[in-house]
């Protein structure tokens, strides 16, 4: 009770000053707040923002110690240290300590530097602004290591981190109210302020970089990029699905990101039929770019020929297609607000990505894209779906009073 | 297939207000429900695929160099696309003006609720820059110019109504107040615009791989060339070879 009763005689005593926030929060975020409402009907119920929060991050975790032993593994076998790993997903030969202290001396800088920066930010703006601290970047603050390459620079992760949480939430309002998701919108302003760091075959795995021109230099190219030139994958389908393939941080297990779901939709946080839509979407453009290679239409010759060959459930266990569907399509902020709306939201968010990693050789990544993209359009879909309620019933209303 | 690609080309890749930043005015002026939004939509679609398939008339025939031929034969050199804004102007004008007066017939609330902005679609940037960008394309038929009208339209019409959606649902948003109104609609747009960077760089792969296959058939070319070459020499050097033995 020490710490907490302190804390307690702290916010008392900065109570009404510019600093009251930052105590409050620190407060809250450890303990149970001492206030209790005390008039008015209010909703008993344990899942506040910052449990909600809790909860998609505990289904982050998972993906992120994966993260950290897939960035060893894939230091050292592109080194030619180690072979392939040849068992199953628990084989000795990846979880073992070499690959996690690369992953530990990679990937922490940058969680501390996404949470550090994040969380500054906010809370000079809950000074400012006087208003108590918002838990929005919890979860922010975790994706955002997951979806980078993980030798970005940490200074190009704070300018991001910086843009994304003032231009893409705080001058909107804050938690809540922002239009785009903030992890993407990091993502997005870094794959377009500094392109040769997001994207390409030196990026994917720890030391590449250093390496060019060197004559041990080592290359990482995605599965996504090597079939967007047409190679092939060179990767067995079971190794995309456990994840053992080089990719941002924590994007590559799928099977990881599938317990998540699981989870998430167990645990009623995310929408389960965001995510069913959205595979269905994929699986649906995947299947029609499949049957046009397979009616002739387009040949090898053809730049699409690589990615729109790939047979079509393939789609969904290489690249972020997977990660994006589960932690970011069905962020409750940016999506559609209405089921019927969700359905149409996920979709088309499962249907451009495919379309646009076959179509868009500049980007062969698509997934973050087009959940953009269809952050733009959800209050358009949202409106149109409640139009369409209120004239449904109005026409009930009709046939009762005539 | 050119007119479907040219439809979806002119929607997402060349979106005027996210590619070209044109039609601003109205768009932020009018954004606040998507009701109206939605009418200075349509009213715009109308507008460019009217205006662009008679600007491509006047063009074909009038203005561009060596267009009155069909004057006769000492008409041919006349070169009028000086003339293009003032009557490409001339055009839209008279259609807005049309199309208020239709407006103003069969629906008078939109009308009242798109106020001077309706008037104000024959300065709107995005019409005259339909035009101008029809011209300075090239595009080849009347039925293209048609196409690209109305889907230039279709696609200034989505992001009029994708902002007035979003305007409305940010309304009871907290928003700094300094930011209150424009400012937060100018952000809104450029965040609006990253999410349709998606389609920048769109479709082009299919020219590339073009362009590669005669670089390719060139190369192979210049080898075969190179390969003769080397032959005569080869056969040269034989020829010395048995020249010097001889000797």
């Amino acid at each position: 009770m020490g710490l907490k009763q302190n804390l307690h005689k702290l916010k008392e005593k900065y109570k009404g000053t510019k600093m009251a926030p930052a105590f409050n929060a620190i407060h809250t975020f450890l303990y149970l707040p001492n206030e209790t409402t005390h008039s008015g009907g209010h909703v008993r119920a344990a899942d506040d923002l910052k449990r909600t929060m809790n909860t998609v991050i505990m289904a982050l975790v998972p993906c992120l110690i994966f993260g950290m032993f897939n960035a060893g593994y894939q230091y050292h076998l592109a080194l030619g240290d180690i072979q392939a790993v040849s068992s199953g997903f628990f084989s000795s030969e990846f979880w073992n300590w070499d690959n996690l202290v690369i992953g530990l001396w990679k990937v922490l800088p940058l969680v501390i530097v996404s949470y550090g920066v994040g969380l500054a930010v906010e809370f000079i703006f809950a000074m400012i602004k006087g208003h108590e601290v918002e838990e929005g970047y919890l979860v922010t603050g975790m994706l955002v290591p997951l979806i980078v390459p993980i030798d970005i620079p940490l200074w190009m992760l704070t300018i991001a981190v910086i843009f994304g949480v003032v231009i893409g939430k705080e001058v909107f309002g804050g938690t809540g109210m922002n239009i785009l998701n903030p992890a993407l919108t990091i993502r997005a302003f870094l794959f377009f302020a500094y392109p040769t760091w997001m994207s390409g075959d030196k990026v994917w795995v720890h030391g590449a970089v250093e390496r060019v021109g060197q004559p041990d230099a080592i290359s990482g190219e995605t599965i996504l990029g090597s079939l967007a030139q047409s190679n092939p994958a060179g990767y067995d389908w079971l190794d995309m699905f456990y994840g053992f393939i080089p990719g941002s941080v924590g994007e590559t297990s799928t099977l990881l990101i599938l317990l998540g779901a699981l989870f998430l939709i167990y645990s009623k946080i995310g929408s389960w039929r965001i995510m069913v839509s959205a595979v269905v979407g994929a699986l649906i453009m995947g299947f029609i770019f499949n049957s046009v290679v397979d009616a002739g239409i387009i040949t090898e010759t053809s730049k699409f020929y690589g990615l729109m060959s790939t047979e079509f459930w393939q789609h969904l266990i290489i690249g972020g297609l997977a990660f994006g569907i589960v932690y970011m399509a069905t962020d409750p902020v940016t999506a559609s607000q209405t089921n019927k709306g969700k359905w149409i939201y996920g979709f088309l968010i499962g249907f451009i990505s495919v379309l646009i990693r076959v179509f868009n050789p500049a980007y062969p990544e698509g997934v973050m894209l087009a959940i953009l993209l269809m952050n733009v359009f959800a209050p358009t879909i949202d409106h149109y779906v409640i139009q369409g309620n209120i004239k449904k019933r109005m026409k009930r209303l009709k046939v009762k009073t005539a | 297939m050119e007119h479907i690609e040219l439809f979806f080309k002119s929607i997402f890749i060349d979106n005027m207000v996210f590619a070209t930043f044109l039609g601003m005015c109205s768009y932020l002026a009018v954004s606040k429900k998507v009701t109206t939004a939605v009418g200075l939509g349509a009213a715009v679609i109308f507008v460019l695929a009217v205006t662009v398939p008679m600007n491509w008339l006047l063009d074909q025939y009038i203005l561009r160099d060596g267009a009155l031929a069909w004057l006769g034969p000492e008409y041919a050199e006349y070169d009028l696309s000086f003339l293009s804004f003032i009557l490409f102007i001339a055009t839209i004008a008279t259609m807005v003006q049309l199309v208020e007066i239709i407006v103003e017939k069969f629906s008078p609330s939109l009308y009242n609720s798109l106020g001077i902005f309706l008037p104000l679609i024959a300065v709107n940037c995005a019409i005259l820059g339909g035009s101008l960008f029809m011209q300075s394309r090239d595009i080849a038929t009347l039925g293209l110019a048609l196409n690209y009208g109305v889907s230039s339209g279709i696609g200034w019409f989505l992001a009029i109504v994708a902002i007035a959606a979003i305007r409305e649902k940010i309304r009871y948003s907290n928003v700094p107040p300094p930011l209150r109104g424009l400012g937060i609609t100018f952000i809104i747009t450029g965040l609006m615009a990253i999410g349709f960077m998606s389609f920048g760089g769109m479709l082009t792969g299919g020219d590339d791989a073009e362009v590669s296959e005669v670089q390719t058939a060139q190369i192979e070319k210049a080898s075969e060339e190179k390969e003769m070459i080397n032959e005569n020499t080869a056969s040269v050097e034989a020829v010395e070879v048995s020249e010097i033995t001889q000797q």
